[in-house]
């Protein structure tokens, strides 16, 4: 009984272990001097050059207006890969317990999770664009009078300065989102099959 | 509808017959660039790229330049053999030994005939070669940096000239020694040229992995002048031909006494036949001495290593491997067809182009034909040889290219023109005047077996008004022709660097992919490289001192030195630590007796300095690099000699010292 739906569980708990492969999402600026863009690749571990030296090269870049370099470490890189692996540990768990209800929960807790680790990353995007050197060469100000900030969008793009930053999910993220979506279908598809037996 | 069809089919013919009015008509120069739409033609609007690229030789000054068709832009003037102080080619430490040569550091020389190196006949665009004329060498252009990586200095030869042609699958670049010299150089009285001289033509092969040349043989010929030559290709591939002139062996007065003769000889030579003698242990080792210069990519240094020997060939110790075609009045231009059947021979004194055939020539060594010898090397008859005459296309023939259709172009030099014939019927088709004596022409490709039939280059001896004014000495000049059409039209004229020998052309597309951006840091060897900024120090060995400098935007490190003192030889090694395209650096240093360095991402350079005068003393990086490029220089303290101010050095005053 409720073939399917433990099978289609399996499969949701598995799929964030793509983030361990692939990368969850991408910063790309645009100018017309930077015919080639600057990117970065944001995993679930690490910041990565999107093609070789771009991540050098936004230091350059960014250190004109008082930026801090893209770090090389977070605590995050240390805490985003457990917390991937112990969900899908857990969504294995679930699938083999075969209740249905619980695919429904493990699919909330992941959504929350997955809000604060979007919460987090808007609060070093700010840090990042707002928190800058105070001796640095060139300080923009905006009409008002205050200090420009350079924070690349969340989701979306946007333009900043000469640049236009655009921020969107990559290959990793969507598999992650497939999974998610896929413990909702185990919940649905699982609920038939109880009434069909 | 059909009222629209007929006012087109109008327009049409209206196009077509002021077109065709316009190229029978010498006016048409003054007609305009926008009839026939010739300035759209010509044009590459901003931000687009061009079709083909052109290496046009710079002539007298020794290097190579790069022009894009059919803008006729001028991208960069690549150092070959002559100092360069914009890029220090033959100014730093690590490009200097590319200028050696057996007779010492050279820094110049008359650059020639560039070619692209080839596979099965058709261009691969890996390499481009090009001749050094004055002091006989050979340089190798890689196509990937676009710099010159490899120099080869040719022994017993003398204005290197019919150089530097490719074989077809870049076997050998080939090189034929326009003076005949004493070989090996001794000292005898110059009246005894005649049958003591000797002409040198030298077989360099290529590496077909790293392109590094290697000079295999040269066969010692009777002492002629060898002016031009050309590789056979398809039945032909596996002999090459040279054209000769002073055949008289004059020694003085040329001009008068080494145009007596009524044919001078293109030279056949069956290279692959001395190829195999050679391999089997023919030829005689004789001592000599020249340079080969090779720069390597990784360590972005050259080194020069003298060379003490070279197999010399006699040609009549191998039976059937020189022939001479008897061919008239000093020819020139000794150009092969795409197919490889027809050897055209431009009589430079006559008025008529003379073409031999590749089977026929074949066909009367077979039966043994001959008119006689030179020195023991057979001559064939001329009517044996000769398959067709274009008769008085004009005045002073020089060279031929050809379109890959079947047809062919020859410069006029003394007439100023440029003439399309047809091969196999050498009827003319059209001729275009040139501005003015036109020496060589080049269409892409069209020294191969596969031409790219769609543009013409001529390159012109002389300027005169074209342009406006620059005092006595006036840029040079050179005319682009669209030749898709059944008549040539000339679409574009441009200036050109030095005085513009052969050029060689390749669609943009078969280059572009392979263009490098920048060096790898990771991958740089240079014995003296920094590769982060902490790696940047000054160290001193005895009055020597070596700073291992790092640049990147906009700084220098270090940019405050203390502690060099009067009398010290100071080596600046300065890494461009940056990876981002298009992101030189430079720097300089007041009162260096050298030029500056600009230093591409990922590149180790070297200059030295000597301290004139006690002091402070500024230096700069001198490429606009980015916002804060003013800012971005530097302090030496230079101190007595003996002076106790210890050697230290910071950046954001950091201070490190040397114990």
């Amino acid at each position: 009984m409720k073939i399917k739906a433990k099978f289609i569980m399996i499969l949701a708990a598995l799929l964030p272990l793509s983030l361990f492969f692939l990368p969850l999402w991408n910063i790309t600026l645009e100018a017309p001097q930077y015919p080639d863009d600057l990117g970065m690749d944001i995993w679930i571990n690490k910041i990565a050059d999107h093609e070789p030296n771009d991540i050098q090269n936004i230091n350059l870049m960014n250190h004109y207006v008082g930026m801090k370099n893209i770090p090389e470490h977070m605590a995050e890189f240390d805490i985003f890969p457990i917390v991937v692996g112990a969900m899908s540990v857990l969504g294995l768990v679930i699938a083999f317990l075969n209740k249905r209800k619980l695919y429904l929960a493990w699919f909330i807790l992941f959504a929350i999770l997955g809000a604060i680790g979007m919460y987090d990353f808007y609060l070093w995007e700010y840090d990042y664009g707002h928190d800058l050197n105070e001796h640095a060469a060139i300080k923009f100000l905006d009409a008002e009078g205050n200090p420009l900030d350079y924070q690349p969008p969340l989701i979306g793009n946007a333009t900043i300065l000469n640049f236009v930053a655009k921020s969107w999910p990559m290959s990793g993220a969507y598999l992650l989102f497939t999974g998610m979506f896929f413990s909702v279908v185990a919940f649905v598809v699982g609920k038939k099959e109880e009434t069909s037996t | 509808m059909k009222n629209k069809n007929l006012i087109i089919a109008a327009l049409a013919i209206v196009t077509f017959s002021f077109a065709s009015c316009d190229n029978s008509s010498n006016k048409s120069d003054n007609a305009g660039a926008l009839s026939g739409n010739m300035a759209e033609r010509a044009y590459v609007a901003p931000g687009e790229h061009d079709e083909f690229y052109s290496f046009i030789s710079g002539g007298f000054s020794g290097q190579l330049s790069v022009y894009g068709l059919p803008s006729g832009r001028l991208f960069k003037v690549i150092p070959v053999f002559s100092q360069d102080a914009e890029k220090a080619y033959g100014y730093n430490e690590e490009t200097k030994p590319m200028l050696n040569t057996s007779y010492g550091f050279v820094p110049w020389d008359d650059s020639h005939h560039p070619d692209i190196s080839q596979t099965a006949g058709e261009l691969d665009g890996r390499w481009v070669f090009i001749n050094g004329n004055n002091t006989p060498r050979i340089a190798k252009i890689d196509l990937t940096t676009f710099e010159t990586t490899e120099i080869i200095e040719l022994p017993n030869s003398a204005g290197n000239h019919s150089s530097s042609f490719v074989t077809e699958n870049t076997e050998y670049v080939v090189a034929g020694t326009r003076f005949s010299v004493p070989v090996p150089q001794r000292d005898m009285p110059i009246d005894e040229y005649k049958g003591n001289f000797k002409g040198a033509l030298s077989f360099i092969s290529v590496d077909p992995e790293e392109g590094h040349m290697n000079l295999e043989f040269q066969i010692l010929m009777p002492g002629f002048n060898y002016d031009l030559s050309h590789p056979g290709r398809g039945k032909s591939h596996g002999w090459f031909f040279f054209s000769t002139y002073n055949t008289e062996e004059g020694h003085t007065l040329l001009e008068v006494n080494a145009s007596q003769n009524d044919k001078d000889f293109i030279a056949a030579v069956n290279w692959k036949k001395i190829e195999e003698y050679v391999k089997n242990g023919g030829g005689k080792k004789m001592p000599t001495n020249y340079a080969h210069n090779v720069y390597d990519e990784k360590t972005h240094m050259a080194t020069s290593t003298m060379k003490k020997e070279v197999v010399v060939v006699d040609p009549l110790e191998v039976p059937g491997a020189v022939y001479l075609l008897p061919t008239p009045k000093s020819p020139h231009g000794c150009d092969v067809d795409p197919s490889g059947e027809y050897i055209v021979g431009s009589g430079k004194l006559s008025a008529n182009l003379t073409i031999h055939s590749f089977t026929k020539m074949l066909a009367a060594i077979e039966n043994e034909k001959f008119a006689g010898d030179a020195y023991g090397i057979p001559i064939l008859n001329f009517e044996d040889v000769m398959e067709g005459t274009v008769v008085q296309p004009g005045l002073g023939p020089l060279h031929t290219e050809f379109d890959g259709k079947g047809n062919a172009y020859t410069t006029f030099f003394i007439s100023s023109e440029v003439v399309k014939w047809k091969l196999g019927t050498w009827e003319v088709l059209d001729r275009k005047p040139t501005y003015y004596s036109v020496g060589h022409l080049m269409i892409p490709g069209g020294n191969s077996r596969a031409p790219f039939g769609k543009y013409l280059v001529a390159m012109n001896k002389i300027t005169k008004d074209r342009y406006i004014p620059t005092g006595p000495e006036v840029t040079q000049s050179a005319q682009l022709f669209d030749i898709s059409g059944d008549k040539m039209e000339m679409i574009l004229d441009f200036p050109t660097i030095g005085e513009p020998h052969y050029a060689a052309g390749i669609p943009a597309d078969l280059l572009k992919p392979n263009s490098r951006k920048i060096f790898k840091l990771e991958e740089n060897e240079h014995p003296f490289v920094a590769k982060s900024e902490k790696e940047a120090k000054v160290v001193r060995d005895g009055n020597t001192v070596h700073v291992y400098m790092t640049m990147i935007r906009s700084h220098f490190a270090p940019d405050n030195i203390e502690g060099i003192q009067m009398g010290d030889k100071v080596y600046f090694h300065v890494t461009n630590l940056e990876q981002d395209y298009d992101v030189p650096h430079g720097i300089s240093m007041i009162g260096a007796n050298t030029s500056e360095l600009l230093i591409m991402p990922g590149q180790t350079e070297t200059f030295t300095w000597e301290p004139k005068g006690e002091g402070v003393w500024p230096f700069y990086c001198t490429d606009f690099c980015s916002a804060l490029h003013q800012e971005m220089q530097g302090y030496v303290r230079v101190s007595p000699k003996g002076s106790d101010v210890s050697m230290k050095w910071t950046l954001d005053d950091e201070w490190y010292d040397s114990e």
